[in-house]
């Protein structure tokens, strides 16, 4: 199988995987004050120090998580409610983990408004700028799209943001692994293990200490009174161990993959920025081509990509993303994400070139017909 | 041959495509995704999240592919609109004819084969026969099981680019061999609503869609007013129940609907007696193969999916309508339903009814 879709889970590392085994076999709540508490809580103070490290937090910052959704709701829904202000502006591209937070704070009476994009995803400032003010509880920009992999201008809405004193988080969850990234100056970002080879199930919200956060998980406090729940110290470790393990630059895989599908498909359009973009993606729209067709004809030839997101009966639905960005609904259902990922040869991208011409023959003759 | 199993969750699509895979096909399982929205309680309907899993789950049992095709929109515009429109203008339609006429064995073998599949496999209850001229439509062996009625509107291109693997096999026989493939499906209850409609409350779905006023009930011999109905929309003829006539007919006896005017916004009734009909003309004429050579064989005609069959002869009245004779008394037919044409267990073709004479 040529498995293209990282950017949904990569593979575990072996780093991880071995990280993981050796914490398995030790007993020990790191909550416990006995020896063996104290060794898992080494594990997972270790652990954090160990992350903190490679993308320039303080340690004290990191909140584990049960994954990049639920760091995503913490910080919607902990911010907000934290104060007295009203209003949150969420980018139009963001994540379901941010946009069904934010809608879901409409009901308790939050103002919640869209930051548009341009054409390839960006976030527009001068219109950013024009919708701060002091009632502005929150700001919610990805720092890299899981779509079309366009890079938000995350250090200028910082400095925005920071200037009127309201807090910003930014979903980090696609770019974690750049050897480039670091929190900076962002008071809130949300991660995820399991993009970057360790385990599903642990992420992470690094989070000012400054910030006022409300809880929406109660019971124990273990995380600074902001998060409960036993500390998985095995997954905890996992995590800083794929991390940690050396990096794996896809940019050269990356460009291969673009450069072949556009001689493959000559009209097929790369979606997003074509510069400031993720490394391990490449979006594409097919005219005229049902992307749930392209998936399935691809998926035969053992090439999997990704259409974006499905409802859960598993129906593709047309991109909000892509239609945020200006296309009609046709062009938002056309397109697929191919991403790379640590493990990812470049067999998998000449599998993939190969196959696209006759499932884009094929697909589009289906095209019409829904 | 690379076939699509459509799988809808029940007990019989599965064990079908475990018969394809058995038969050395390259199969790939496929839910069709019809309505527009979920339906909230009910588990019965075509696109619930339950139906959507069990399909799923059916797939992974038999080590296929499986995906979730959308032809909700398709659906809309076809199937559903035509039910709305039959009934609106004071037909009985079926839609399950409708949906593999235009969804099934249309839109979804159309789709099939542009992406290279060369059929589509059901959990019909019919089988395919090799003729003279081609593949042939006939009744299954299992005659509660039947379901040749529902599939007598496919023609020829359709019927050659299907497979029915169940037609052979009663329902008994489907199920044990679901339970021994291990299929959680074994036990589930078969379906019988419109799949739209799961709470099986049609003339409250049409009342939601269609609207209409209360208006008279009318005793068709007498001409007096015997009752009201709350909207004419949705009664066929034949139906007894859900009138609430306060006056007894004159001779005791039940009365039925005998004619449903919707232009008069009034609904007839009368005696049994009055539901009797020796013929009736059909259009929409569909057959399995060329008509010249099928029309003159038919000798029976089913009215409804699980009625027996009549002796019946038909006259072609044009290229699309003709008239049928039926050899006995039916009772209560009503325009919109589909006649299915056949000789002996052979389907031949179908037409759509539109008036009755006595």
């Amino acid at each position: 199988m040529h498995y293209l879709d990282h950017a949904a889970t990569t593979a575990l590392r072996p780093e991880a995987l071995a990280a993981m085994q050796r914490q398995w076999q030790q007993v020990g709540n790191p909550s416990s004050l006995h020896n063996a508490g104290r060794q898992a809580r080494r594990t997972v103070e270790e652990s954090r120090e160990q992350i903190a490290d490679l993308i320039g937090a303080k340690p004290a910052d990191i909140v584990f998580t049960s994954g990049g959704t639920e760091a995503d709701n913490l910080a919607v829904k902990g911010i907000a409610r934290s104060g007295s202000k009203r209003r949150v502006l969420i980018s139009a591209v963001e994540h379901h983990a941010v946009l069904d937070p934010a809608d879901a704070l409409v009901q308790e009476g939050f103002l919640v408004e869209r930051i548009p994009v341009d054409a390839d995803g960006r976030v527009d400032l001068v219109a950013l700028a024009s919708l701060l003010d002091d009632e502005v509880a929150l700001v919610a920009v990805m720092w890299a799209n899981n779509e079309v992999g366009t890079i938000e201008p995350i250090a200028e809405i910082a400095q925005m943001c920071a200037q009127r004193g309201i807090p910003l988080h930014s979903d980090a969850v696609q770019i974690l692994g750049d050897p480039q990234f670091e929190v900076a100056a962002v008071p809130s970002v949300a991660l995820s293990a399991h993009k970057v080879g360790g385990p599903v199930g642990v992420g992470a919200l690094v989070l000012d200490r400054n910030l006022d956060v409300k809880p929406l998980i109660h019971g124990g406090g273990q995380e600074r009174d902001v998060r409960s729940g036993t500390l998985d110290a095995a997954g905890i470790a996992g995590f800083a161990a794929a991390l940690a393990a050396p990096a794996v630059d896809t940019r050269p895989l990356r460009d291969e993959l673009i450069t072949g599908i556009r001689q493959a498909v000559p009209d097929a359009i790369l979606n997003g920025d074509p510069v400031r973009r993720l490394a391990n993606n490449a979006h594409f729209s097919f005219p005229g081509c049902p992307g749930d067709a392209l998936l399935m004809l691809l998926d035969a030839a053992h090439v999997a990509v990704s259409t974006g997101s499905a409802c859960t009966a598993g129906i593709p639905q047309p991109s909000h993303v892509l239609m945020a960005m200006g296309a009609d609904e046709a062009a938002a259902r056309s397109s697929l994400r191919f991403s790379l990922g640590w493990n990812s040869t470049g067999e998998d991208v000449l599998a993939a070139v190969d196959a696209l011409p006759k499932a884009v023959e094929r697909a589009r003759r289906a095209g019409g017909r829904r | 041959m690379r076939v699509v199993a459509a799988l809808s969750g029940g007990v019989d699509s599965a064990v079908a495509a475990a018969r394809l895979v058995d038969a050395g096909h390259d199969v790939t399982g496929v839910h069709l995704a019809l309505a527009e929205k979920r339906y909230a309680g009910g588990g019965r309907g075509c696109c619930t999240l339950e139906d959507v899993h069990d399909a799923r789950r059916a797939a992974d049992m038999l080590g296929i592919a499986f995906y979730v095709w959308d032809f909700a929109q398709r659906f809309q515009e076809t199937v559903l609109d035509d039910f709305l429109q039959e009934y609106r203008e004071g037909r009985t339609p079926n839609p399950c004819v409708n949906c593999n006429q235009h969804i099934k064995f249309a839109a979804v073998l159309e789709r099939a084969q542009a992406l290279g599949f060369d059929a589509v496999g059901t959990g019909h209850y019919a089988r395919l026969v090799d003729g003279p001229d081609g593949v042939e439509l006939h009744r299954a062996v299992d005659p509660t099981k039947d379901q040749s009625y529902v599939l007598g509107v496919l023609d020829a291109g359709q019927l050659a680019a299907s497979l029915f693997p169940l037609g052979d096999s009663h329902k008994s026989e489907v199920r044990e061999e679901a339970a021994a493939r291990g299929l959680l499906v074994a036990d589930k209850p078969d379906s019988h609503d419109i799949c739209f409609i799961p709470d099986g409350d049609t003339r409250g779905f049409l009342r939601d869609r269609l609207g209409g006023d209360s208006g008279p009930i009318v005793d068709e011999a007498s001409g007096a007013r015997v009752g009201t109905h709350p909207g004419a929309v949705g009664f066929t003829i034949g139906q007894r129940r859900g009138l609430n006539l306060r006056q007894p007919a004159p001779d005791g006896k039940p009365r039925y609907i005998v004619d449903v005017d919707m232009s008069s916004n009034t609904v007839f009734v009368g005696p049994p007696a009055r539901l009797r009909v020796h013929g009736f003309t059909v259009d929409r004429l569909r057959w399995t193969g060329p008509s010249d050579l099928l029309a003159p064989l038919i000798d029976q005609v089913q009215l409804r999916a699980h009625a027996d069959p009549v002796t019946a002869r038909f006259t072609p009245t044009g290229a699309a309508s003709g008239e049928v004779t039926l050899a006995q008394e039916f009772s209560a037919v009503a325009a919109g339903q589909i006649a299915v044409f056949y000789q002996q267990d052979r389907v031949l073709g179908s037409g759509r009814i539109i008036s009755t004479g006595g």
